[in-house]
């Protein structure tokens, strides 16, 4: 790629959103994934009785029903990312190489 | 190769030999898994055959593949008997603190979706030494590349090998050693022979299966507990004799172990070798980002199961005189089998056959794909690009390659023999630690992080693989239990080494990248800019 449409599409305001955009979102969802599994971790560390409290008639203890649920929510999170992607940026990245093409 | 074919057929007579000393005890089983093994092989052989006409392996945006097939080729490459046979074995033995492996093996997943899988596809690279090389320098990033690699695939060999070495010692009541050698041996064969190609329809066949079976089994264990949880957990606590089972504490007990798996597992996923092409399979970087999340739908399903046929385990099995051992009370063939034999309680001896046999093909899959990759890395990476450099006589890369698939999978053969007592789940976990010491740090930076320079990545990879390997040596597992018969022996105190090395690995590379000043270095952090955009946006 020339140096020219390099710059032409680093100026673009649709890259810079989508970039923005993307940012935003990557560095959200990651947070709350990695947030979420590392404060299962540290309660898992230091505080492990948390998770031997019953629920259920007795039995069920409840890091069991917490640790399913962090399974579901990396699904849930996956999903959103995928959702936006395909509702925001691939027309944003489509928009742009059009722009790029154009005149020059 | 004359004296191989000889060999071959040697063990494969041995083999008949004594599944025929065998075949009194459990004939029907036995009888199950050969159908299951030819079916199943019949399959991906007719399979592999279509794929080689679509010409879909390897090439981009012709494949005929959909997001929903190659997510479940994806979970046929990640699913392996560790996952099976090693998270359900580490349940049925520690209760709660398996649901570490369940949720660590999946939770790399959605970050791979974030951060790596459509930024590979754009950049049009197929592995994580492509994606390192696009502007750092290319040569000792593909050594360091390919020895973290060959250093993953190894210990994840020999955690298949164990696994495949207990199943053929439990249907054919065979002695470990013997039948790893016996088994390995003709996977090792099957394998350098090209009996199956890791290609996309194999895994999606085997992936099929997998889910089928465990689905089944789990069917089976909420069938005899009248779909209950609480009959489940309560019939848990009274075979275990305590509630200790499904409290946390019983496999990680110190704070710095559970940190230090939990990092491997998480950030191992992004750093394993055998993976990536798959982003490529599909037309477009919008199919690749979903089929990583098909693919994280099936492998946490799958983990859910698991975790479920652990507790089923406890139930059915370690109250059963059948499958444990009359003076000691432990479990026969070890805690891995813990799956095995549940399969033999609730669904008699066809049943058994059939998980065998799914098992072993899954093993069987998962080891080509290893073994392959392995060997590439030896032959393409290491012997074309660094040593036959530098030499006069060179052979070809093919024969490099064919020595490299045998060498690879002696070794592993040999060193399963000495982790037969190790859990299948913990070994894999170690050659997570190993991806996460060094592959993943390097492919996170040089996607993400502009001043890294090639010194950065070469010095800080090669200190995150060295402290893992030497912490490993030191610890609990190799000088203690292998070397010293007692894990108390050990120098390094923990089994789990990556809280310490993928810091080392991240914090060296950190600082080697910003201390370098050389000229290369400019030019390698000048290019980021194009390579990042590129990432982002395709061109």
């Amino acid at each position: 790629m020339s140096q020219e449409i390099h710059k032409k599409i680093k100026n673009n305001p649709k890259y810079i959103e989508l970039i923005k955009k993307r940012k935003t979102l990557v560095l959200s969802l990651s947070f709350i994934l990695t947030g979420t599994y590392f404060l299962f971790i540290i309660i898992l560390a230091f505080f492990p009785q948390f998770f031997a409290i019953k629920i259920v008639q007795t039995v069920v203890p409840i890091g069991i029903p917490i640790g399913i649920s962090i399974i579901l929510l990396s699904l849930i999170l996956a999903k959103i990312y995928i959702q936006s992607a395909a509702s925001k940026f691939d027309d944003l990245v489509g928009d742009i190489i059009e722009d790029s093409r154009l005149d020059s | 190769m004359k004296i191989f074919m000889l060999y071959f057929s040697f063990t494969c007579s041995l083999f008949a030999h004594e599944a025929q000393a065998a075949a009194e005890s459990n004939i029907l089983a036995i009888a199950m898994f050969f159908i299951f093994v030819v079916f199943t092989l019949g399959i991906t052989h007719w399979a592999a055959k279509r794929t080689r006409t679509a010409k879909d392996f390897y090439v981009a945006g012709r494949g005929g593949i959909s997001s929903f097939q190659n997510g479940l080729a994806i979970s046929g490459d990640y699913i392996s008997a560790a996952s099976f046979l090693g998270v359900s074995g580490l349940v049925y033995l520690h209760g709660f603190d398996g649901l570490i492996y369940s949720v660590g093996f999946l939770v790399g997943w959605p970050i791979i979706i974030f951060l790596v899988a459509e930024q590979l596809r754009n950049l049009g690279k197929y592995t994580f030494a492509d994606v390192a090389s696009y502007r750092l320098k290319e040569t000792p990033i593909r050594i360091l590349a390919s020895v973290g690699s060959l250093a993953t695939i190894l210990l994840y060999l020999i955690s298949q090998f164990v696994g495949a070495g207990k199943i053929m010692g439990l249907l054919f009541d065979l002695p470990f050693y013997l039948s790893v050698i016996l088994v390995g041996s003709l996977i090792t064969a099957f394998v350098f022979f090209g009996g199956m190609l890791a290609s996309t329809w194999v895994q999606i066949v085997k992936a099929v299966l997998l889910l089928v079976g465990a689905t089944i089994l789990v069917f089976l264990i909420m069938y005899s507990v009248d779909f209950s949880f609480i009959t489940l957990f309560s019939k848990t606590i009274e075979a275990y004799g305590s509630d200790a089972i499904i409290k946390p504490g019983l496999l990680v007990a110190d704070p710095i172990s559970t940190i230090s798996l939990a990092i491997a597992l998480m950030f191992g996923v992004a750093g394993l070798p055998h993976i990536f092409m798959r982003f490529f399979t599909v037309s477009n970087a919008k199919q690749a980002r979903e089929s990583v999340f098909y693919a994280t739908g099936f492998i946490g399903y799958f983990y859910i199961l698991t975790f479920l046929i652990g507790f089923g385990a406890i139930v059915f099995v370690s109250t059963n005189p059948l499958y444990t051992d009359l003076v000691s009370g432990a479990i026969i063939g070890g805690g891995n089998m813990a799956l095995m034999h549940l399969s033999h309680v609730l669904g008699g001896d066809i049943f058994f056959g059939f998980i065998s046999a799914v098992a072993m093909v899954t093993i069987l899959a998962v080891i080509s794909g290893l073994t392959l990759s392995g060997a590439s890395a030896i032959s393409h990476d290491l012997y074309i690009s660094v040593i036959a450099k530098n030499s006069k006589n060179k052979i070809s890369e093919l024969k490099v390659y064919k020595y490299a698939t045998v060498g690879i999978s002696a070794v592993s053969i040999i060193f399963a023999i000495a982790f037969e007592y190790q859990n299948i789940a913990y070994l894999v976990g170690l050659a997570f630690a190993f991806a996460a010491s060094a592959n993943f740090p390097i492919l996170l930076l040089s996607l993400y992080w502009k001043k890294l320079t090639t010194r950065g990545a070469v010095i800080g990879g090669s200190l995150g693989l060295l402290t893992v390997a030497i912490l490993f040596f030191l610890g609990p597992v190799v000088w203690g239990e292998i070397l010293h018969g007692d894990a108390d022996a050990a120098i390094f105190p923990y089994k789990y080494p990556a809280l310490f090395s993928v810091t080392i690995a991240f914090v060296s590379i950190w600082f080697f990248s910003i201390t370098d000043k050389s000229e290369d270095a400019q030019k390698e952090i000048e290019a980021f800019d194009e390579q990042y955009m590129k990432s982002q946006i395709g061109i």
